[in-house]
């Protein structure tokens, strides 16, 4: 649709909001052996656990609010993420603490998927388009909305 | 929801913008700086995002312990601390420049088995950045 003018499409713009949380974790899945375990998981296998400085970034799509000029307000948005991401995971050991992510292993996939799950009831304005969760600079997962179901949240 | 994960990598390498389709003057036009014939370097960051299904088993879409010993060997060994214009074989045909890096280092990463290539994303400098997703989408 690029070039094109279709009304309701070509002023869509993309809000982004990023937060910040320290979290301890590991790896372990109970179904293997210590040796699988350490073998697939290497150094992120220590049962006592390690820590990153996450950095979340979520950004929101829609059309601006004619009245207020805004997608969705980022005091909001930055209300829900601290009520939904911040306050269930800052400071916290993501194995033990933090019950979405039980029975699961807290990769950065995994911890991005659940905080995808955590938002896409809570945006209410505009619609998820992305949360990027970065574990270290140099590592991120992304969650988008599937192209097959056509949004994760709605149009 | 469609889940992706992106890992960087850094290599600085030499190289210089030179095509045999044009005269020595026009490439000095074109090129400019960077087609002084001693060469120059940057320290290039290279994104590789890969995507696929979450295993249960591991929660991981790769494991960065394949991901990165096969980007370490396929593109930052054969790339770090080299002359990109006589020591990689692709650039004997073309000019190095960050595109034909880009489309170079997805040709070797697209053989990745454990996951699908999704996009290599090439910073030249911190000012500079190049994608390439592949044809066809």
């Amino acid at each position: 649709m690029e070039g094109k003018s279709v009304p309701g499409k070509d002023t869509m713009i993309r809000i982004t909001r990023k937060v910040e949380f320290s979290a301890a974790h590991f790896y372990h899945n109970p179904d293997m052996s210590p040796e699988e375990n350490r073998r697939v998981f290497g150094k992120c296998n220590n049962p006592h656990g390690h820590g990153h400085n996450y950095v979340l970034e979520v950004t929101i799509a829609g059309e601006p609010d004619p009245e207020t000029g805004m997608v969705l307000d980022l005091k909001e948005l930055k209300e829900i993420l601290q009520s939904e991401v911040v306050e269930r995971m800052d400071h916290r050991h993501l194995n033990y603490e933090v019950p979405e992510l039980a029975g699961k292993i807290p990769t950065c996939e995994n911890i991005a998927g659940v905080i995808w799950r955590l938002l896409l009831p809570k945006i209410t304005k505009g619609r998820l388009d992305r949360v990027r969760l970065y574990e270290s600079p140099d590592l991120f997962a992304d969650c988008t909305a599937d192209a097959a179901n056509g949004s994760g949240g709605r149009k | 929801m469609k889940t992706s994960l992106t890992r960087r990598y850094r290599f600085a390498a030499s190289h210089r913008l030179h095509s045999s389709h044009f005269t020595a003057e026009v490439n000095q036009q074109l090129y400019g700086k960077c087609n002084n014939p001693y060469g120059h370097g940057h320290n290039y960051v290279v994104e590789v995002t890969v995507t696929g299904p979450v295993d249960p088993a591991t929660g991981m879409i790769a494991n960065l312990g394949e991901l990165d010993p096969f980007v370490e060997r396929e593109v930052i060994e054969p790339f770090d601390q080299r002359y990109l214009n006589e020591e990689v074989a692709e650039f004997q045909a073309s000019v190095p420049t960050t595109e034909n890096v880009a489309r170079e280092i997805y040709r070797r990463l697209e053989k990745f088995p454990a996951a699908r290539l999704e996009r290599v994303r090439i910073e030249e400098t911190s000012k500079n950045s190049f994608e390439y997703a592949g044809e066809g989408d």
